[in-house]
């Protein structure tokens, strides 16, 4: 098992270099650069920018020198927008944010599906599944962009229980409507999985051995079922994790909470390409991360799975 | 009074469709010790019939009539009552044991929850048992085994595996529901003549379900013949071997193919299994049978008793189904001694040769 983490992290850096190299290529194509301005800035002024930031290099020049500073310095260059500010300031300030909210929303969304989806399948036609299945359907289909601003109306403006917007570290006021924005529809589709992946398990032949061996019903959904009912779930949160911390983009312009979601979204509108690349390789890392964590937990879960 | 009295045993399935009548009015009872088999084809309800005695029957399923066990109600019991009987004093064996075991916990784990469940001894107390009895199922190095995953065994070893699981706390019953049917041959021999030996040194009783009717020759004393959720004849397995008195049982013994007559085709029961959500009028068997007759059609023939501990459920008189016997002849050279003493000669080659190395001691088992 060991080894077999080792080589995935072997594996992942000639990933992330190749995904270093075509964002850097795709984003130089796009038409605009860091200095295009509404109102135009004098040539000469434009020229000595783009000398100083070194963006009349060649391209595999730029990308060479992008990628040594990365690897000798772990310096992601400065912000072409922000002159005060390196990517590196920009991302420590907004990543632990995301991080937070991003975290509790997927832990909440996973403990609040999978309840919800047990429970649905150990009721299976009941009306404790009509309305576990009625609540996740409602929820999926509430994405986190209208989720937020009705949350911002009941909560804000019509009770007056948390604050509309910003963030607070030492205030969990400020982290529950995000947390809630983003985990309900992630939520919704880990209760769908588990319900069914549940039911299917619950019909299966050593379920009914189990039940034969004389434990409370309890003991044999613990014991016996919930390990591979969780299987499709597992296989389901690597993407989750980080459709979460990119969906952050949502929540960011929504609440006003400072993650790095809305770095992400200004850099692109400012053709700012060092925070830009400094974002994606962030959110490329934390993708091979989650998918490793994945693997890992399935073969700690299915002894037939081994590496 | 007996181990087990099932009193008429119904079971219904509510369908989208319609309702499925797998089991109807069946009544059966074992004495302790005693082996007792159930045979029918496919649908026939000889596995809902002990799912519904254990209490495992599907969500939805309905069972209606009684089973006692030692004296206890168990149909439709209290979940509490059925768990307290349930592995501790009767036991199940399953039909798959590729996917009866479960393939996320180690064997040692399975077996010994079973122990600690309703014995209340501690986790290492447990495993210890648990080996000695994959031991006594002849698991070779069951030590080391124990500590594998299910899917490290192979086929027969699993159902090996099931087999003392089942036995871990010495229950009076053990039901086998087609314990070999999954196995090849040689295997499936091995492992009934393993009951057989567990049976006599534990002295449980089994009711042993199957489609094969040499492992009911070889291992059991009685026998029910089951067909469209009915029991059609019953009896000790001799008399009804020798001279099945039913259509039915009839049909399944001609059925048996037999190597010293390859001139002749195959005998098959013509036509289909009933449908379960749309039986029959009258007898489930009428449509397919030889002996129709006025009545069969709207008449279902009750279970009546026509010889001391023989009984069936036919319009048609014993006499006239025993006449048209046409190829069950006695084997004077077929030894089957392993039957006990009597007249065993009666039982036919095929019911014994088909895969009825069940009784006799097989040489495989030894390289074991």
């Amino acid at each position: 098992m060991i080894a077999f983490i080792l080589r995935r992290l072997a594996v992942a850096v000639p990933t992330l270099l190749l995904l270093i190299v075509f964002s850097f290529i795709l984003m130089h194509m796009a038409p605009g650069g860091p200095f295009t301005a509404e109102r135009a800035l004098p040539p000469q002024v434009i020229a000595n920018l783009e000398a100083q930031y070194g963006l009349n290099d060649p391209l595999w020049l730029q990308i060479w020198h992008y990628l040594y500073n990365i690897v000798v310095h772990f310096d992601f260059g400065p912000s072409f927008v922000y002159p005060d500010r390196s990517v590196n300031q920009l991302i420590a300030a907004g990543f632990p944010v995301t991080l937070t909210y991003g975290i509790l929303s997927f832990v909440s969304a996973i403990v609040l599906g999978v309840s919800l989806g047990v429970v649905a399948a150990i009721w299976h036609n009941s009306w404790v599944d009509y309305i576990a299945v009625g609540i996740s359907i409602g929820a999926q289909v509430l994405p986190n962009f209208v989720m937020a601003p009705l949350l911002v109306l009941v909560l804000t403006l019509w009770y007056r229980l948390l604050p509309g917007g910003g963030w607070s570290f030492s205030d969990p006021s400020f982290w529950i409507m995000p947390v809630i924005a983003l985990a309900t529809s992630y939520m919704a589709s880990i209760a769908r999985i588990t319900r069914s992946s549940m039911l299917e398990v619950l019909g299966s032949n050593h379920i009914r051995t189990a039940r034969a061996k004389g434990m409370p019903e309890y003991r044999v959904i613990i014991r016996h079922a919930l390990k591979p009912a969780m299987l499709p779930v597992i296989s389901y949160l690597g993407p989750v994790f980080v459709s979460m911390i990119t969906g952050s983009v949502v929540i960011d312009m929504y609440f006003s909470t400072g993650g790095i979601g809305k770095a992400f979204v200004d850099s692109a509108l400012n053709r700012d390409y060092a925070v830009m690349m400094g974002v994606t390789i962030l959110v490329g890392a934390l993708t091979i991360l989650f998918n490793l964590i994945v693997d890992v937990l399935y073969a700690w879960i299915d002894p037939k799975i081994r590496y | 009074m007996s181990l087990l009295e099932i009193k008429d045993l119904s079971v219904r399935f509510q369908t989208n469709d319609a309702e499925v009548r797998a089991v109807n009015n069946v009544n059966l009872s074992i004495e302790a010790g005693q082996t007792l088999g159930v045979v029918g084809e496919s649908g026939s309800g000889k596995s809902q019939l002990s799912f519904a005695i254990m209490g495992l029957l599907a969500r939805n399923g309905q069972a209606s009539g009684s089973v006692m066990f030692d004296g206890q109600e168990v149909l439709n019991a209290k979940p509490k009552v059925l768990n307290s009987i349930r592995a501790a004093k009767m036991a199940m064996i399953f039909q798959d044991p590729m996917t009866s075991l479960n393939p996320y916990m180690r064997v040692a784990d399975q077996m010994a929850e079973v122990l600690t469940l309703h014995k209340g001894i501690n986790k290492r107390e447990a495993v210890a048992q648990a080996v000695q009895m994959l031991d006594a199922v002849k698991i070779p190095d069951a030590k080391g085994r124990v500590r594998l995953y299910p899917h490290e065994f192979s086929g027969g070893m699993r159902q090996r595996v099931m087999i003392a699981m089942a036995l871990l706390c010495k229950p009076k019953l053990l039901i086998a529901d087609e314990p070999t049917t999954a196995l090849d041959v040689t295997v499936q021999a091995q492992i009934m003549q393993l009951l057989k030996e567990l049976q006599r040194d534990f002295g449980m009783a089994m009711i042993l379900i199957t489609h094969d009717l040499g492992v009911v020759a070889g291992s059991c004393e009685r026998v029910a013949v089951m067909y469209g959720g009915r029991i059609r004849e019953t009896g000790p397995v001799r008399p009804i071997f020798a001279a099945p008195t039913h259509p039915y049982t009839q049909g399944l013994l001609d059925a048996i193919p037999r190597v010293d007559q390859q001139d002749e085709e195959l005998h098959a029961i013509p036509g289909q299994p009933p449908n379960m959500s749309r039986p029959p009028s009258g007898c489930a068997f009428s449509p397919r049978c030889p002996y129709v007759r006025e009545g069969c059609d709207t008449i279902d023939p009750p279970l009546e008793g026509f010889a001391p501990e023989q009984a069936r459920a036919c319009h048609a008189p014993v006499a006239e189904i025993i006449a048209r016997q046409t190829r069950l002849q006695p084997d004077a050279d077929q030894p089957a001694a392993h039957l006990g003493d009597g007249p065993t000669q009666a039982i036919p080659r095929g019911a014994v040769a088909g895969a009825g190395a069940a009784g006799t001691p097989s040489t495989v088992e030894g390289q074991q």
